[in-house]
């Protein structure tokens, strides 16, 4: 099947059979790797992008569910949040080997875009589903904390 | 025409523009320079007429940090800013690029990578430094005492001018022989702690290539249908439903039979079409043990005479001490498999050259081991194999394994097509799961008497173990008179000064492949060795620190720099004076030269814990990158805790249980609160990092719920009387 993909502000004809996971479509036809694979059963949070803004498991979304919806990716990032947030990231080091990140600085966007200053409680409970295999969530924490500041001042 | 035969003419012309100075150091300690690739080939550090400087990486970066810590050490050296200088990763080349802890090998591994490169990356840096300025002192006719470079610039001597403008005639002169090292009292780099992350920026705009994003032309995406136990081989196998699969291309069994590789054009149809494909399998031969068994058989070897004597104590007389004491403590402990479980699973391309050879793209941890392997499948000489190193997704060992397992399989998946095509291959996370190469299962017994006094006089410690180096090429490195050094690393050279210790080992048998996992033996010696520790200071009515402490007193330099760790992490962490309703366990363990001590401060009962509280200190010498040695332990300590609190890989009759994370449950965000950590200061050379963190932090949690609850010794804790909230 032809879907009519808007993804980072484009649209994209993409042919891919119905069932094929959004992630492959990213990753494998517009050739944006900036997504991970880690799990490819929504375990993991590496393929996290928004649709609608709204963060979703890119392993599990389906191709045939996403025509008509505005897909970003890491790499089409572009808000007052996500500049926060990855100057906070930044400022903190807070990657080690990264794989994750992606997909961490999404939901992370995603959380400061519907709660500009959450609680230490709501960091975890939100950012529970993003694992870090070198575990990185304290500086995670702090980093979406200092995002936070960065977006107050 | 005119042609210009001055040399210093003729360098300021056309040729400097395109110069570059390359300086490295051969593995004897040779230091060796050049201008171009013909008379210096694989250094460490090339500098452009440009001024930009580039330290070549000879480890791979797995998020432990040599790619910031490398180019430190250069940039310290030659004199510039972290912002002129960039890195590139290193071909394949042991002769140059070898990891002097491994001898002939290129790799990283050991926590390693700073402790062999340190001198090596800081006599280049000055080689270079000394080139530059010898270049400028002859360009101004001045004396080269005179000068020195800081931020680029090269100046002295009422001059100033930047480095790139002296590259084309540094790039002539001899290298020094004996390079002017920078006095630890001017560094400005190596110990700063606001040096950053080189590989921060792509990591957080996914422009970071790992080896999983490389995409070549042309390439097929091979997964492969693996036996479900070890052991077992292709009988036969159907791909009439793959047939169906669009992307699908073939299905051919791997020639070693361990497998069916399935080739597509793109990952998805691999994924469906591998599902698709139905594999007979011929089970004669294969493991068919389950971890029950596996277990048993573990336990009745450390209640048996050991197989190996470890230390050579005499264990009767040992025996007897213990008979003879006024109380005896006796625990038996259980460890059961454990998946390393990175994030980026394992991956690597094959690309065909025109000349008939091969790059392989990978995350490789060491080199050597592919290089020489795809030497052999693919019957090519070695200068017709390049390996290019890319970013890896995280390893904690897995992407080092004696057999180069992965790009074995590659290199087989690939020999058996055309060779025409790029071949990628890719695991799924059920195959890393599933897929081996496990931390061994371990059963550890220990005896101690203490005397009326409380004091020890004997320590009867057996390890029964699957060895990790036994029938590998690390074989002769890592085990003498029997004794496989990575089953029994923490004990026997533990450096608490313990009367009448014997230490027992016994092999038994594996069921799965075995492999290093971040810290390798002290993953268990560290839980057994500061546990019984806990036990016995218990047992002798005494402080957990104070006990300790007591046998480190009046030793060397070991002691004393295990005891100061010990008393730093007790300081900061409030040792003794916990908050109400909350409670302390403390641990502290030397590996890889480095020495670690722990105070891990829980909440709640054992049917509900809460990790509140990790505060660590570290003595890993001088410390070269404060910031990312801070980070090591943030997750070396996760890695420790979030395995030890829930994860175990189980077998039935042979066959892994587990598929992924759902039933393989990584640490998540929440199930730690503030981790403190604590660098100890020191002038003494660097040691290891990246493991170092994770061995204190799984005890150090025990002894905390053995405070007000359990004393747990089978992990995971969660399957044997903890709960966590």
């Amino acid at each position: 099947m032809t879907i009519s993909l808007k993804l980072n502000g484009q649209t994209h004809d993409v042919e891919a059979e119905p069932g094929t996971p959004l992630l492959w479509v990213i990753r494998d036809e517009l050739k944006l790797t900036g997504t991970k694979f880690g799990c490819g059963v929504a375990a993991c949070g590496a393929c996290t992008v928004h649709m609608d803004g709204e963060p979703v498991r890119s392993c599990q979304t389906y191709i045939e569910d996403v025509e008509g919806v505005e897909i970003t990716t890491i790499e089409g990032l572009n808000s007052k949040a996500a500049e926060a947030v990855q100057a906070a990231w930044t400022e903190l080091d807070v990657v080690q080997c990264g794989y994750c990140q992606s997909g961490q600085i999404m939901s992370a966007v995603g959380l400061l875009s519907e709660n500009a200053s959450p609680s230490v409680e709501e960091i975890d409970d939100y950012m529970n589903g993003n694992a870090c295999r070198c575990a990185t969530y304290q500086r995670i924490r702090a980093a979406i904390q200092r995002a936070s500041d960065i977006m107050e001042a | 025409m005119t042609i210009n035969t001055s040399r210093r003419g003729f360098l300021q012309g056309a040729a400097a523009a395109s110069a570059v100075l390359l300086v490295g150091v051969r593995p004897d300690g040779a230091v060796a320079a050049g201008g171009s690739d013909a008379t210096m080939l694989n250094p460490f550090v090339r500098i452009s007429a440009d001024g930009r400087v580039t330290a070549i990486v000879k480890h791979f970066e797995k998020g432990q940090g040599p790619a910031t810590g490398l180019t430190t050490l250069i940039a310290e050296e030659v004199g510039v800013t972290m912002d002129q200088i960039d890195y590139d990763f290193a071909p394949s080349n042991p002769e140059v690029y070898n990891n002097l802890a491994f001898g002939p090998f290129q790799g990283t591994g050991g926590s390693t990578a700073m402790a062999n490169s340190y001198m090596q990356y800081r006599q280049a840096g000055a080689a270079a430094r000394g080139l530059l300025i010898e270049a400028a002192a002859q360009e101004w006719g001045v004396d080269s005492g005179s000068l020195s470079i800081t931020d680029g610039v090269v100046s002295g001597a009422g001059k100033s001018a930047p480095l790139g403008n002296f590259v084309a005639t540094a790039a002539t002169l001899d290298a020094p022989a004996e390079p002017s090292l920078k006095d630890p009292s001017e560094f400005s780099l190596i110990g700063n702690p606001d040096i950053r992350r080189k590989d921060t920026p792509p990591k957080v705009n996914g422009t970071a290539i790992y080896a999983m994003d490389l995409h070549l032309d042309n390439q097929m995406v091979v997964m492969i249908a693996r036996a479900p136990r070890m052991g077992a081989t292709v009988a036969s196998f159907d791909d009439a439903d793959a047939r169906g699969i669009k992307g699908f291309i073939q299905a051919m069994t791997l020639p070693n039979k361990a497998g069916v590789a399935v080739y597509a054009e793109h990952t998805w149809a691999a994924f469906q079409a591998r599902d698709a494909l139905s594999v007979e399998w011929d089970f004669s031969a294969a493991e068919s043990r389950s971890s029950d068994q596996i277990r048993e058989e573990l336990i009745a070897a450390v209640n048996a005479d050991p197989e190996y004597s470890v230390n050579k104590a005499d264990q009767a007389e040992v025996a007897a001490r213990i008979d003879g004491a006024a109380q005896v403590l006796e625990e038996t402990y259980y460890f059961p498999l454990l998946a390393h479980a990175p994030m980026e699973t394992l991956t690597c391309t094959i690309e065909p050259l025109a000349d008939g050879g091969i790059i392989l793209h990978d995350g490789a941890q060491i080199p050597t081991g592919p290089h020489m392997a795809l030497s052999q499948i693919l019957e090519l000489p070695m200068e017709k194999v390049q390996i290019k190193t890319m970013f890896a997704g995280g390893s904690f060992g897995r992407r080092a394994t004696p057999e180069a397992d992965y790009q074995v399989e590659a290199g087989l998946a690939f020999a058996i097509t055309d060779r025409t095509r790029p071949v990628k291959l890719v695991w799924s996370r059920e195959d890393d799961i599933r897929g081996g190469y496990y931390r061994p299962a371990v059963a550890h017994r220990v005896r101690v008497g203490l005397d009326a006094d409380g004091q020890i006089v004997g320590w009867d410690h057996r390890i029964a173990a699957q060895s990790i180096m036994k029938g590998t090429a690390f074989e002769g490195m890592m085990v003498h008179d029997g004794v496989d050094h990575s089953s029994v690393e923490g004990v026997p050279d533990s450096p608490y000064q313990i009367p009448g210790q014997f230490v027992g080992l016994t092999d038994v048998a594996k069921a799965t492949s075995v492999l290093w996992w971040r810290s390798v033996g002290h993953t268990h010696t560290a839980y057994v060795m500061e546990t019984m520790m806990d036990m016995a200071a218990q047992a002798a009515g005494r402080d957990a620190v104070e006990f300790r402490l007591s046998l480190l007193e009046g030793g060397g330099a070991d002691q004393e720099r295990l005891a100061d760790v010990l008393k730093l992490a007790a300081e900061k962490g409030g040792w003794g004076n916990a908050p109400d309703g909350r409670h302390q366990g403390i641990a502290v363990h030397k590996s890889f030269g480095s020495y670690a001590a722990q105070v891990v401060e829980i909440s709640g009962g054992a049917d509900d814990v809460t990790i509140e509280k990790v505060t660590c200190a570290i003595d890993c010498g001088l410390a070269v990158n404060p910031d990312v040695i801070k980070a090591q332990m943030e997750g070396g300590i996760g890695y420790g805790l979030g395995h030890a609190m829930r994860n175990e890989v189980t077998l039935t009759e042979g066959e892994v249980d587990q598929y992924n994370f759902p039933d393989y449950e990584p640490l998540r965000i929440g199930d730690i609160g503030a981790i403190e950590v604590h660098i100890m200061p020191s002038a003494e050379a660097p040691t290891g990092v990246g493991e170092p963190g994770t061995p204190p932090a799984a005890p150090a949690l025990a002894n905390a719920i053995a405070a007000s609850g359990p004393r747990i010794t089978t992990l995971p804790m969660n399957a044997n009387g903890a709960s966590f909230a």
